[in-house]
């Protein structure tokens, strides 16, 4: 189970980066992808949309179900993963890599600093591997 | 209520099972390190191993046996002989669905009856207000584990562990075998279309059996297989799933099992008459569906026509086998021929689809 140290984190198991330029990168977790199963198709927002902190946008389908990806930050996406409408399996195979799945521009780039560390995840992890 | 174990419910665990509760039981969904994608492709291209045993036994055993199940089961079970199986519809009055199940002819007078587990109860008590002789039926549902055990190696694993008369006989047929000085009662049954076969054991010999199916099969490629993989293996097939496609208002034609419910046969059958009255009059049918939009349809999501909302999906995944995202749902009659042009709302989108013919796999021609 991969927690990069770089990353910021939600206990909806979606993780953050920030890429220095008031965007940042939003994808799913390692332990996310590993629960879901194979992943079939991802919907994302269309760049332009503006997406809230905690809210539903998009979702994350495996053969077994579908799973709401809930933005970590407030901001504007300004671009998709358009390689997961041919290859989804990314995502499993790269959660923090070609599985990414939005770039935001942050309406408050200070938010990040807000959401759990790696640390602060592994912890979370942890508790939801005990109750499984 | 606390969920019941099968006896193989270590053993689940012990394979890495992730335990759900279903109707009332705790099964496997899928296994660690398998999943159900791995466990499907399994079952269609060497064998998978179901622990079933949640299943309903219900039996109807004494004289007037056999008049008894035909005036219960929608198809014509006199028309089996010893041995034989059918799959059947109960209705009530109305037409609707009790419940589907199957039917074995263990004797002249002695039928095993097997149902969903989720129904069973039901199923029990509209059988015995329904039956002229209650004193025939039995629920033992207690005294029954069930193995299935399907797929294309299916026949070779089971000659290895349980060799017997049912090996090489078409589908629908049921005989004794013996595995450690237990009988077991082995059918070339099952819900996956594959070829295969259902075994029905005492509890006590379910763990060892089992056992001796995974040892034997890990060469061949056995899998065990959770309720995940079950699902989408019928869902492959058009294979009905009780509470999906049929349910206590929903008729056997709707749900395209016509070729199991038999209204004109002799003496007919609780329902036959509002069920020879709706098959001339069918308003909406189960078709197959097909996305050509990227998408995962699932249970509930509207079917569109021209922008219309004209039914719903009842079952819907991404399809193992073929991939592409696939799915069951009821359309008008006049909506079903394949080739309709329809579409799918999933949350607010809607995606083009097209009607296809069942099944959606042809079984044996797996490819991995």
């Amino acid at each position: 189970m991969t927690i990069p140290n770089d990353l910021r984190y939600t206990s909806d198991h979606e993780w953050a980066r920030d890429e220095g330029d008031g965007t940042c990168t939003i994808g799913v977790t390692d332990f996310a992808q590993d629960s879901l199963g194979p992943i079939v198709y991802v919907e994302l927002p269309a760049p332009g949309t503006v997406v809230k902190a905690g809210e539903r946008c998009g979702a994350v389908e495996s053969t077994k179900s579908v799973s709401d990806l809930y933005s970590p930050l407030t901001g504007e996406v300004v671009a998709a993963n358009g390689a997961l409408d041919g290859q989804p399996d990314l995502v499993n195979s790269e959660p923090y890599a070609g599985g990414w799945m939005v770039r935001l521009r942050m309406t408050d780039p200070g938010e990040l600093a807000g959401l759990p560390d790696a640390d602060a995840y592994a912890l979370h992890v942890a508790a939801a591997h005990e109750v499984r | 209520m606390t969920p019941r174990k099968t006896p193989l419910y270590d053993a689940h665990l012990a394979l890495g099972g992730q335990m759900v509760e279903f109707a009332g039981w705790q099964m496997p969904v899928q296994y660690q390190g398998r999943g159900i994608v791995a466990e499907h492709l399994a079952t269609r291209s060497a064998v998978g191993l179901f622990d079933v045993s949640h299943m309903g036994e219900i039996v109807i055993a004494g004289p007037g046996a056999a008049d008894e199940v035909a005036h219960l089961v929608s198809n014509d079970t006199a028309a089996l002989g010893d041995g034989d199986a059918c799959y059947a519809l109960l209705c009530h009055e109305h037409g609707g669905t009790v419940d589907d199940l199957y039917v074995y002819r263990l004797g002249a007078e002695r039928f095993l009856l097997v149902v969903n587990a989720s129904n069973t109860a039901k199923d029990v008590a509209h059988i015995l207000a329904h039956a002229r002789d209650p004193g025939l039926v039995t629920d033992r549902t207690d005294e029954f584990a069930q193995i299935a055990v399907q797929g294309p190696k299916a026949t070779t694993l089971l000659a290895r562990v349980a060799p017997g008369d049912a090996i090489g006989l078409p589908r629908n047929r049921i005989r004794v075998h013996t595995f450690g000085g237990d009988d077991l009662l082995v059918a070339t049954t099952g819900y996956t279309g594959e070829a295969g076969f259902e075994i029905y054991c005492p509890p006590s010999c379910a763990q060892a059996l089992w056992a001796a199916l995974v040892d034997a099969g890990a060469d061949l490629g056995a899998s065990p297989v959770g309720l995940g993989a079950r699902d989408t293996l019928r869902l492959e097939m058009g294979y009905p799933l009780y509470g999906q496609e049929l349910d206590d208002h929903t008729n056997g034609f709707e749900a395209r099992v016509a070729w199991a419910v038999k209204p004109a046969k002799a003496g007919g059958f609780i329902g036959c008459a509002a069920l020879a009255k709706a098959r001339g009059d069918l308003r909406r049918r189960l078709v197959g569906l097909e996305l050509t939009d990227r998408g995962v349809p699932r249970h509930g999501h509207p079917v569109l026509h021209e922008g219309r909302v004209v039914g719903a999906v009842t079952s819907g995944t991404h399809s193992p086998s073929v991939r592409k995202p696939i799915a069951l749902a009821y359309v008008p009659v006049a909506l079903a021929a394949p080739g309709t042009e329809l579409a799918v709302d999933i949350r607010g989108q809607a995606k083009r689809a097209v009607v296809v013919p069942f099944p959606f796999v042809v079984p044996g021609s797996a490819t991995t």
